[in-house]
Order: C-alpha cells, then sequence, then structure tokens
C-alpha cells in the first residue's frame, strides 16, 4: 500500500510533520497531479503561522441598520485573514471560469437555466401543487410554512410526535433564516450540523459565513482552536488532515444514533415529487439514509418542472460553485425508504411576497453557488460575517432587505457596482441592477443614513450613463482582483481603503466583448 | 386559511406579469470525446476516484489488496461473495463496521465521471456512505456520454431513492485543502466489468 492509501491518522505516523509543513498536504492523483475538485484551492494556501485571532462578525443590534462598514474594518485590520480569505475566493472565482470556459454552451446554459426559473416562478403555484401531489402520491408527507416559525413549529411536532430527540443536518440555508437550530436549542432538541464547515461554525458559535464554503473565513488555527475547546482535539495540532479527520469521527456516533435526519434542498420537481441535494463530503445523503426519521426543508423557489430539467442546473451549480464539474453526491429523494418516514416541508418566508416585487422578484431564482461573492471584491474583502445576515455577498444585497428593510438597508451600499457577479451568475440574476434599484428605494424611503447619500449621488450620477460607468470600472481581472475601483467614488467605505490603484485594464470587458463574442456568436 | 392555501393565494396574486414560456433542453453535443471509457476513467481520476481493470484470472485482483485488507465486505453483487449480507440488514445503522462494499452501478457519465446506484443496488442505501471504501462494478457498455442524457434516464422518476456519486467523499473547508473521507467514503475505485461476466470471489 502506497502512503495515498492510508486514512490521515495513519498518514500522520508516515510523514515526518516537518516535512509536512509548508507542503501541500491536499489529495493527488495516482499519477502525482494535485486533485482540484471540491472546493479545494489550485494552490497551496497555508496562513502563515503567527497567531492572528479571528476578526468577529457585524455587531447585531435587534432592528438597527447592520454596520457591515465597521466590521469590514475590522475584518481588514487582520491583515493574516483578509488575505487568506481573499485568495481563497478569488481562486475559487478563477476555477470557475476555467471551468465555464471548458463548456462551449456555457452561455445557452445560462439562459436556459434562466429561462426555466422564470417559467417555473411565474407558474409556481401549479408547480407546486404538482409537486404536492407527486410527494404525497409517493408516500411523502407534505407540509406547508408560512414562516420561519411555521417552519420550526412543524418540525419541532413532527419530532416530538416520533419522542426524537436528536436530530442530524446537513447544510440549509433556509433553516439558518428560519433560526432552526437555536428554536430547537430552547425545545430540548438537540441538533448536530454534520458538514464539516458549518460543524466548526457551530462549534465556534457563529453562523455559517459563506453559502458553499461556511467557515472561508477562518483559518486552520482558528479551526484547531475551536476544536481544541470543543472536542477536544491537540490544541498545538492545526494540520488540516488531523482536523477534518477528528470531525469525521466525532461526529459519526451522532449520525448513526440520531432519532431524525434532515437535509435542504437544492432543487425540488415538480414532476416526481423528489429533492435533490449536492454536497462533496455526503452529509445529506448520511442524514436522508441513516435515521429512522426523514425530513426536507424546501424553499418554495427551488422548484424545477422536470427531471430533464436538472442537466442544466446540475452542470451550472459546481462549476460556478467550485469550478468542479459536479459534486461529489447528487441525491435524489424521492420515497421513503421502508419501515420509515419521510417529510418535506415547502416554506415561503417572504418569498410569494417578493414574487410581487416587480425589480426583486428575478432573485428568486437564485440557486446559492456563491459564484457571485466569491467575485466580488467587497465581500472578498470584508467577510461573510461582516453583512450580519444569513446571506452575505451581492445576493444577500438584494434578498435581505426583503426581510427586514430597516435592519439591511445599508447593505445594498456595500458594493461596487461593477457587475461582475451579474457576469458569473447561472441563472442571469441582473444581480448589481437589483442592489443599485435597492438603493433608490432606500433614499426614497429615508431608510438609509444621511452619509450613504452623498454616495448615493455619486453612484447615481456614473450609473446613469452606462458608458461612463464602463468606462470608469472596466471588468477586466486584474482591476477586479485588486481593487474595487469604483471604490474611489465612495471614499467613506472602508472596504474600498488601503490599497493601490490597479493599472487601469486596457480594454473594458464590454469592449472585449463585442470584439470577441458578439462577433462569435453572430449577436 | 391554512397555510397552504395563503401561500398559494399569496402566489397567484403576486404573479409576474408576462408570457414566460418553457424552453426545449437539448442534447448537447458532448463535451467528451468517442472513446467514452477513456474519458470516464480520465474525469473520475480528476474527482479523486480509480479506475481498474478487470484481472484476468481474478477479475478482482485490481482492487484485492483493498479486499483483503477489509474485515468487513459487504457485496451488492453476485460476482463476489462478501461476509455480510446486506439483505438481511434491518437497519442502516447496522453497516457502520462495513470496511468495503461493492456495488453495481446503473451507468455512469463520461462528462463528470459519475456512477449511478438506486436502493436496488444499494439494498441498503447507508452503505455508500458508511462504509470506509467502495468498490464499483461498472459495465463499460453502460456509459452514457453527458449529464444530459443521464436525466433523461428512467431511473430518477420511478426510484425511491437514486444518486450519482463521483469519487470519494470530499471537503476543503479548512483552507482549501483538499481531504478525502469527509463524511462518506474515503475511496471511490471503479472496475470495469460488464455485466454478466464469470467472476470468482
Ligand atoms: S445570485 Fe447567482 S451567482 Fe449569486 S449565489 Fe445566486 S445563483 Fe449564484
Amino acid at each position: 500500500m502506497s502512503v495515498e492509501d492510508l486514512n490521515p491518522r495513519e498518514r500522520e505516523g508516515v510523514i515526518h510533520p516537518e516535512v509536512r509543513a509548508g507542503h501541500d498536504e491536499s489529495e493527488r492523483a495516482p499519477d502525482g497531479r494535485r486533485l482540484q475538485h471540491a472546493e479545494a484551492a489550485s494552490k497551496p494556501i497555508r496562513a502563515p503561522q503567527t497567531r492572528e485571532p479571528q476578526p468577529r462578525g457585524a455587531k447585531i443590534r435587534g432592528d438597527r441598520p447592520i454596520n457591515q462598514s465597521e466590521a469590514a474594518e475590522r475584518f481588514l485590520a487582520a491583515p493574516l485573514h483578509q488575505a487568506a480569505h481573499d485568495e481563497r475566493l478569488w481562486d475559487l472565482r478563477k476555477k470557475r471560469d476555467a471551468s465555464a470556459h471548458g463548456v462551449p454552451e456555457w452561455e445557452e446554459l445560462r439562459e436556459l437555466a434562466s429561462q426555466i426559473k422564470t417559467h417555473t416562478l411565474s407558474h409556481l403555484d401549479r408547480y407546486l401543487e404538482q409537486f404536492e401531489a407527486a410527494a404525497k402520491a409517493n408516500g411523502v408527507h407534505v407540509h406547508w410554512a408560512k414562516d420561519g416559525a411555521d417552519h420550526n413549529r412543524i418540525v419541532l411536532e413532527i419530532l416530538r410526535s416520533h419522542g426524537a430527540k436528536t436530530l442530524v443536518k446537513s447544510k440549509s440555508m433556509l433553516t439558518e433564516e428560519c433560526g432552526f437550530r437555536h428554536h430547537m436549542a430552547a425545545n430540548g432538541i438537540e441538533v448536530i450540523e454534520t458538514d464539516l464547515g458549518e460543524r466548526i461554525q457551530q462549534l465556534d458559535n457563529e453562523e455559517p459565513s459563506h453559502v458553499v464554503a461556511p467557515a472561508v473565513h477562518k483559518t486552520r488555527m482558528d479551526v484547531a482552536e475551536v476544536f481544541a475547546k470543543t472536542l477536544g482535539t491537540d490544541p498545538d495540532n492545526d494540520d488540516a488532515h488531523y482536523l477534518a479527520e477528528s470531525q469525521r469521527e466525532t461526529t459519526r456516533p451522532y449520525i448513526l444514533k440520531a432519532d431524525a435526519g434532515m437535509t435542504g434542498c437544492n432543487f425540488a420537481i415538480a414532476e416526481t415529487g423528489t429533492v435533490v441535494t449536492c454536497t462533496n463530503e455526503g452529509n445529506a445523503d448520511l442524514s436522508g439514509n441513516v435515521p429512522p426519521l426523514q425530513i426536507h426543508s424546501i424553499g418554495i423557489e427551488k422548484i424545477v418542472p422536470k427531471v430533464e430539467h436538472l442537466g442544466v442546473f446540475i452542470r451550472l451549480l459546481s462549476r460556478s460553485a467550485l469550478g468542479s464539474p459536479i459534486t461529489q453526491y447528487t441525491s435524489h429523494f424521492r420515497a421513503p425508504r421502508a419501515g420509515t418516514e419521510m417529510h418535506m416541508v415547502l416554506v415561503d418566508n417572504g418569498r410569494s411576497e417578493r414574487l410581487g416585487m416587480e425589480e426583486f422578484w428575478t432573485s428568486l431564482k437564485c440557486i446559492r453557488c456563491g459564484a457571485c461573492m466569491n467575485t466580488c471584491p467587497v465581500y472578498r474583502r470584508s467577510g461573510g460575517l461582516s453583512y450580519g445576515a444569513t446571506y452575505s455577498g451581492p445576493i444577500g444585497l438584494i434578498i435581505d432587505p426583503t426581510f427586514n428593510k430597516r435592519k439591511y438597508s445599508t447593505l445594498p451600499f456595500s458594493s461596487t457596482m461593477n457587475g461582475s457577479c451579474t457576469n458569473v451568475c447561472p441563472v442571469k440574476i441582473n444581480i448589481h441592477e437589483q442592489i443599485f434599484a435597492w438603493r433608490k428605494v432606500l433614499v426614497e424611503e429615508h431608510q438609509i443614513p444621511a452619509l450613504k447619500q452623498g454616495m448615493m449621488k455619486a453612484a447615481g450620477a456614473v450609473l446613469s450613463r452606462p458608458a461612463a460607468y464602463r468606462a470608469a470600472i472596466g471588468a477586466a481581472d486584474s482591476a477586479l482582483k485588486v481593487l474595487p475601483r469604483f471604490a474611489v467614488y465612495n471614499p467613506l467605505n472602508t472596504w474600498g481603503k488601503k490599497r493601490e490603484m490597479p493599472d487601469a485594464p486596457r480594454q473594458t470587458f464590454h469592449a472585449w466583448y463585442k470584439q470577441n463574442r458578439m462577433k462569435d456568436t453572430g449577436r | 386559511m391554512s397555510a397552504r392555501d395563503a401561500i398559494l393565494d399569496g402566489i397567484r396574486r403576486n404573479r409576474p406579469a408576462g408570457d414566460f414560456p418553457l424552453p426545449e433542453v437539448p442534447l448537447f453535443t458532448p463535451l467528451v470525446g468517442e472513446d467514452l471509457v477513456v474519458e470516464f476513467g480520465e474525469r473520475l481520476q480528476r474527482m479523486g476516484g480509480r479506475v481498474a481493470e478487470p484481472g484476468a484470472g481474478d477479475v478482482f485482483a485490481g482492487v484485492r489488496e483493498r479486499l483483503d485488507a477489509a474485515k468487513v465486505v459487504a457485496s451488492a453483487v453476485p460476482e463476489l461473495t462478501g461476509n455480510r449480507d446486506l439483505r438481511g440488514v434491518r437497519a442502516p445503522q447496522e453497516v457502520e463496521d462495513v470496511d468495503v462494499a461493492v456495488v453495481r452501478a446503473v451507468f455512469g457519465i463520461a462528462e463528470t465521471g459519475s456512477v449511478l446506484f438506486t436502493q436496488d443496488q444499494l439494498i441498503v442505501n447507508a452503505v455508500g456512505y458508511l462504509a470506509q471504501h467502495l468498490v464499483v462494478l461498472l459495465d463499460p457498455a453502460d456509459i452514457v456520454p453527458n449529464v444530459q442524457a443521464a436525466y433523461r434516464r428512467p431511473e430518477f422518476g420511478r426510484s425511491a431513492y437514486a444518486v450519482l456519486h463521483t469519487g470519494p467523499s470530499a471537503t476543503a473547508d479548512i483552507e482549501g485543502v483538499l481531504i478525502h473521507g469527509a463524511q462518506g467514503v474515503r475511496s471511490l475505485t471503479v472496475l470495469l466489468l460488464p455485466r454478466g461476466a464469470a467472476g470468482r470471489g
């Protein structure tokens, strides 16, 4: 057996720590090639050995507006964290580009995905009814929840009727939205997150900071510290293999003894009543297949009409998120296992209302790939927790105010408006335009502090003249990577400080696109 | 009003105006070359899986080391007799000590290096995740070119459970370091073995 065949604990004894340190520890193919699937970085990012306390996220004070700039300032003041975060996410963005360029029909897929979602959302009542009927015919219990509280109450009832006390859960932004974990804790139900990143965040009493990589803002030393305190690992061992293996070993008993398992849902198929989950760790698959009671929480916007439409979304999702052609696991749950119960909870929580917001309803197309976050210069420099909301980054700026206009009133200003988010979005949401639309709404409704109104004017002046705007920003990667150039117009924003101005791109994205792509596609 | 009616009512009231037809989804020209077996193998490797050719005498020669090192082998295929009978399992938790599970895939996808299982191949769904290692038998004739073609297959509409596995379980949630064996299996090896080929176990 070669070293690769050993499990990480065995490997530890084989490789001397000094040889290991500073080297790339990622898995390799049999031919020695460094593998880059899942969330893997394309080059090793080893945080420097200097200990730097992890900056904490935005301070939440009831409904008072979140001060994202203040939290961003603290993140920027932690250079090791800031640099690692920026680098890691930009790496994912580059992998996404490489992956997208390898698919000639990429633009066609995006257009199809967008159209399928538009169609489904504009016929959502019909498709939900179809989904419900199909699921019931499959022997599934279907529930409807108006909001987060409703969702939590329904799940609690299901658990209580089975005498269930423990629940293993796989990543679900929807349950974050509902404050599910906290509600269950208050009601004596033990909830264990099974995704490594989410488990790290749970053990550190923090919310996930990214929809795909929940603990991306933490260094390995932060994780070592959390695990030492909570799982009893060696505080001086920050080897990623050791830490991940410790989580595997300590989470597994919970999975085996849990009374119930819960997963979120990436896609729900109206035609067949199927719930689809996509993970790399296999945790949704364990949550759905091991405990005797199975619960799926489904946002009503996750519906797609038919199985064949999955072909479009599955091809886009992981490529947009991580640059890999597919996630390691794509599970299709349709009917309960013999002798067990399966429940599906269809959750609205503001979605049906958002459907009626002319400028913002298309944000419901979002498939939570995180590409807009990875490309966003503000997100990369501020960390996801600085937004103080379940959804951060560009998509969060649009969604969050629909949950609470006052609390999230300042978030739409945390953007350079460079349009990169819109360019990468696999379902073609006009993200930056919606961010701008929110600014208008919030200014008109006086939801925003006076100082942001000045910025608003500067933004408005440029944005009202598309040609000037394009000249001002350019979307070339060189500029996007280093600095949101537009930040110069916003001296009040901390995430625009402390960086050199990049060279102006020789050619803007639009100019390049006009010259190249339009010619290619004949458009 | 029930939550259900309130939600549907809200949706109807707020339905976006306009005619938005459902587009046709084409099959698309496969991204892969003609030799689907080679393409499948290459892509599976990039996702952390391995491919083994059947041996001449012992078809399991390529994974024999793995099998011999295992205390508990659960086989769901007629080609190999394990020492844990999956058909006798009453609760998924019972397979937690399985070292190697051997399962046949319904089909493979060349574009991604994925294999499909349903509850019929896994017998106990959980064995695909609780086992430490997975050995997958795949008939080279059962490889479809791309994801789009895969989703035209009937299994998704009629199986209680269907899953695409693409290599072993993986995570890189700590500083982007890629680690195999996150929550599911630590390794996945595909043995290219035609259906009905004689085997010895
Ligand atoms: S808005 Fe688009 S890019 Fe952002 S997470 Fe959603 S689907 Fe991905």
